[in-house]
């Protein structure tokens, strides 16, 4: 037998494989109905990032995370997913957590940003819930802290004295696989406390 | 000791990964940097005849197309690309282009010829009589090489069919087979033990196998300078992966220069590396540029690695007191396309420690499918040991009518417990030291037992609760490393840490230990680590819990060493004897009259003058190559320690987690809550407090995951992984655990080790799974469940059928 891979995808397709390993297959399947082709057009946007106009090209399929993290060099923004599973990526748009890499930037034109480079203060002191994480040693690995703080920190603005239990589900769009919850959630809380303080 | 070590800090990472300034592997760019994107196998089993990419050459924008004819042979052990795939998703070859879109669209122009070969995704369907074979070169691992072969060594790959007549009855009955065994020991009258026994019981248990998923996939970056390699990646194990890098590339070790500040989680998928690091390092090379590959979470869930799934089978002798006589243990281990993995080993072993049978026969098959590749992962083996064995305590206890924590304790190991067979010396090895009643004394007080056991069972409308408890065991300790350190003359103590930082704060607590034997305050400690440009010393990887134990003890020697060459020096400075010297304070001084001696700063400057053995001129003889090559390139920074651990060590460092766990189950949706958990370690010394409670957490909720949710299900018609997002290999959430959680460690110190620190990061893993199965199986009956995720539908079905109902063997269900 001798197929090449793309009969072969067509044949599992045809067959009814399982549309979770459809990744794979991208070429053989429209995805968004989008041309990926190089040199796709790019067009000038402003946003506003941490405080500042940033102007950036932007592809149209161009998610929020790409841009932070290749164009204006904000890496802190983590991706573990890229498909609004994990919740690294959570950033604030207009003070509300977005998962940044399901975001696509040229819909959000002159929004407001945060970032977890964007918390600071002006002075470089660290933001309560900043202080409460390194006071609290809330994570470990730390790759998904940035997330989970941003999206505290949204949270914190719509309930700023929750219980252990709701704070819980305000974060809950967020995974972590060091796996203390616990720890990151006594940081969350010592954090809501240092915001109340201020 | 006790300045530093047993006390909480804040370690000096802590400010850049809370503001975002931390860089993990795909936080770096490099001028003119390309990407790339893999093309993946779509057949679980296949060889590649041919490979056109011409039309993806043609299009504009790609750079360099790297296969596994680039790659150097590493004498049959996996390679980041292959032109025989043994698993759907297996890498075949990796574009490298100006952007990523161009990269992705490159590959969809590659035709490849692939010639499907048989597969196999089961590993009792690989044994049954004419049942498929993973590789060409046959479907099971042997026992290991004499001597071990070494990285690299051939592969005792073999063919093993059980006859037919193994299946018949046992199979029928939902038993595992026991066909013919590749490996086996045993100790003590096995038949006697069984002779002796008032309860028998003979059950079979699926573990699963699950995906690692650390948060971040093994994405990396590579450049080349002046004909060396640079490489941006993520690992466990800084000290430890560049020889493998230069393996999987075909370089010397001394030209890779690999920059790992910060690890976004491995729990044993990034245990010496990863070999998809080769993939940007050759294609960079190829292409004359820097090359980013980005690993997606669904690659991830291919190459990422994930846990050996082991069915065991189980039979126990109990006295009438709950004491074990007997314990005969066969395990069928999938060690998925590659290996060989030791999990089906490391499990026989901790199922003798833990349950301390005084006859034992362990008997197992390594057998190979065409599943993702499999490594370590957090307390390889010893969990599983938990998953087969303790659905049978726990049903003994229940029919002797025992307390389960008491058949636990009286069945603990304890002081040098001896554990495993008979070793080529003619002793039974031995444990440091078990603290394990202790353990268990103090966490039935704590968890509250016998008030928690005493509702049990109790129905509250469709709510049941139930209790449950689980020793976890893992190995917790190494020796024999080195360390370097330097007292500068700006008074600071520099400690070079080879470990990754892959968030157990071990990288800089070793530090802990060197600052505290030299009475250093912590705002004068620098630990230099995450680079091996940085000069690091021959370290430990940082799996099987070793990092603590192995790595504070070659720091207290290079600590003790400084201490030595101090006294030493102002002795030839000063006058008298070296002995007359103490340190402390920031300084060396006289014991008789503390005003004379030197500062460290001082004495780091004449140290420098004199240069020899103090700056690290003259090394010590019996340092590892990579650690002379380190000490030589910081000779004459100051005063130097440097030293290999020498100390003696009496038996094996085992560390030991007891998980107590409360559930409620809801018998008429099979839902079950985790009500509360409590875990106490048994793991010698603290010397980070807090971040000693993170890992028993942590590592108690990764089992916690396994008995409620996480699994890997691969389809057996087409052989592909269905659990290629996060969302289908069910990671535990903040809302799965307990509104709060309570861990806590005995304290006691290691008799093996000088410093009595040992490792913790892998018993709770055991203690988490074990304790919640235990718990359900207290809820709602011991014969409900005998695999794991015991998931919602399982309860449900068994309990409505009066029966267990769920596949009793298949695999990646």
């Amino acid at each position: 037998m001798s197929l090449t891979r793309r009969n072969f995808i067509k044949g599992v397709i045809a067959g009814g494989a399982v549309s979770s390993t459809a990744y794979m297959f991208r070429g053989a399947l429209p995805l968004l109905g989008q041309t990926p082709a190089p040199g796709s057009v790019e067009r000038l946007i402003t946003l506003v990032v941490n405080g500042q106009q940033r102007r950036v090209d932007v592809m149209r399929q161009e998610t929020l995370a790409m841009t932070l993290r290749y164009k204006l060099g904000l890496t802190g923004t983590k991706l573990g997913c890229d498909r609004a599973e994990c919740g690294a990526c959570t950033v604030l748009v207009d003070d509300v957590p977005h998962y940044s890499c399901s975001v696509l930037t040229h819909t959000i034109r002159g929004r407001r940003i945060t970032t977890i480079e964007g918390l600071e203060g002006a002075g470089g002191e660290l933001h309560p819930i900043q202080r409460a994480v390194v006071d609290e040693q809330g994570f470990q690995c730390a790759f998904c802290l940035p997330g989970f703080v941003m999206a505290a920190t949204g949270y914190l603005k719509t309930n700023p004295n929750p219980t252990r239990e709701e704070l819980a589900h305000g974060v809950s769009g967020n995974l972590c696989r060091c796996q203390d919850y616990d720890k990151i959630l006594t940081a969350l809380m010592r954090g809501a406390e240092y915001m109340r303080r201020t | 000791m006790a300045k530093l070590v047993g006390q909480n800090y804040t370690p000096p990472d802590h400010v850049a990964k809370v503001t975002g300034r931390a860089r993990y592997a795909e936080d770096f760019r490099a001028e003119g940097m390309l990407f790339t994107k893999l093309l993946l196998s779509p057949m679980p089993h296949a060889r590649v005849r041919s490979i056109d990419t011409s039309a993806a050459l043609a299009l504009p924008g790609v750079k360099a197309i790297l296969t596994a004819d680039d790659l150097p042979d590493l004498n049959g052990a996996e390679r980041a690309l292959t032109n025989e795939p043994l698993y759907a998703g297996e890498p075949i070859l990796a574009v490298a282009a100006v952007d990523e879109l161009t990269a992705a669209e490159a590959v969809e122009r590659i035709q490849v010829d692939l010639e499907p070969l048989p597969f196999v995704t089961d590993p009792i369907e690989s044994l049954r009589p004419g049942g498929p074979n993973a590789r060409l070169e046959g479907n099971a691992w042997g026992p290991p090489m004499p001597g071990g072969g070494g990285p690299g060594a051939p592969a005792p790959l073999q063919t093993i069919k059980w006859e037919a007549a193994d299946f018949g009855e046992d199979e029928d009955a939902g038993r595992l087979p026991m066909g013919k065994a590749l490996e086996e020991w045993s100790y003590g009258d096995l038949d006697a033990g069984f002779a002796a026994a008032a309860l028998i019981l003979d059950e079979t248990f699926v573990t699963q196998s699950t995906a690692h998923h650390p948060m971040e996939t093994r994405s990396a970056m590579a450049y080349w300078q002046n004909g060396k390699l640079f490489i941006h990646a993520s690992t466990q194990s800084v000290a430890q992966t560049r020889g493998n890098i230069a393996r999987w590339v075909g370089i010397e070790p001394t030209d890779v220069m690999l920059i790992c500040e910060y690890t976004g989680g491995g729990f044993g998928s990034k245990g010496g590396g990863a070999v998809s690091m080769s993939i940007p390092a050759l294609l960079s090379k190829k292409a004359n540029a820097p090359v980013m590959m980005r690993i997606t979470r669904e690659e991830e869930s291919y190459i990422g690695r994930g846990r050996t799934n082991l069915t065991g089978r189980a039979r126990v002798g109990f006295a009438k007191d709950g004491r074990i006589t007997a314990l005969d243990l066969f395990i069928v281990q999938d060690t998925g396309a590659y290996g060989p993995l030791g999990d089906h080993r490391s499990a026989g072993l901790a199922a003798s420690l833990i349950y301390q049978p005084p006859a034992m026969r362990w008997r197992a098959v390594n057998v190979l499918t065409n599943t993702p590749p499999r490594s370590q992962q957090r307390s390889p083996g010893p969990m599983q040991a938990n998953g087969i064995v303790e659905p049978v305590i726990t049903k003994a206890a229940k029919q002797l009518g025992i307390d389960q924590v008491q058949i636990r304790r009286m069945n603990s190991p304890e002081g040098q417990a001896l554990f495993g067979p008979v070793q080529p010396n003619g002793q039974r090895n031995h444990v440091t030291g078990a603290f394990v009643k202790e353990a268990l004394d103090r966490g039935a007080e704590v968890f509250n037992w016998e008030a928690r056991k005493a509702r049990a069972g109790q129905r509250q409308g469709s709510k049941v609760r139930g209790v449950g408890v689980t020793v976890g065991p893992h190995g917790a300790g190494s020796i024999g490393w080195d360390s370097i350190m330097t007292i500068r003359p700006d008074g600071k103590l520099y400690v070079q840490s080879g470990v990754g930082n892959l968030g157990t704060h071990s990288v800089m607590d070793l530090a802990r230990v060197a600052a505290e034997v030299l009475d250093m305050p912590w705002e004068k400690v620098e630990v230099i680590w995450g680079d091996t440009g940085k000069h690091l010393p021959w370290t430990c990887p940082s799996v099987g819990s070793q990092t603590t134990h192995g790595m504070t003890r070659a720091n207290m020697a290079g600590a003790e060493d400084a201490r030595r060459k101090l006294q030493e020096l102002v002795a030839l400075e000063m006058g008298g004897s070296p002995a007359d010297y103490a340190v402390g304070g920031e300084r060396v001084y006289d014991r008789r009259n503390p005003g004379v001696g030197l500062s460290f700063a001082e004495a780091a400057r004449r140290a420098i003058r004199r240069g020899g053995k103090f700056d690290g001129h003259e090394l010590p003889e019996d340092i590892n190559p990579m650690t002379r090559a380190s000490a030589t390139a910081l000779a004459g920074l100051g005063l130097m320690g440097v030293a290999k651990d020498t100390y003696p060590r009496d038996g094996a460092t085992y560390g030991f987690v007891i998980g107590f766990a409360e559930v409620e189950v809801d018998i008429e949706t099979g839902g079950v809550t985790l009500v509360d958990f409590v875990g106490v370690g048994d793991v010698g010394t603290v010397i980070n407090p807090r971040s000693l409670v993170a890992q028993i957490k942590g590592g108690a909720c990764l089992g916690i995951a396994h008995a409620l949710f996480q699994k890997s299900v691969v389809d057996p018609k087409y052989g592909v992984s269905l659990g290629d997002r996060f969302h289908y290999s069910k990671p535990l959430t903040i809302l799965d655990i307990p509104r709060s959680m309570h861990t806590e460690a005995v304290g006691l110190p290691d008799p093996g080790t000088p410093v009595g620190a040992k490792g913790v990061g892998e018993p709770p893993v055991g203690a988490g799974y074990g304790a919640v199965m235990n718990a359900i199986a207290d809820a709602v009956g011991v014969d409900v469940f005998r695999r794991a995720p015991v998931t919602a539908d399982i309860i449900l079905m068994s309990l409505e059928n009066g029966r267990r109902m769920h596949e009793p063997l298949r695999a990646h269900v």
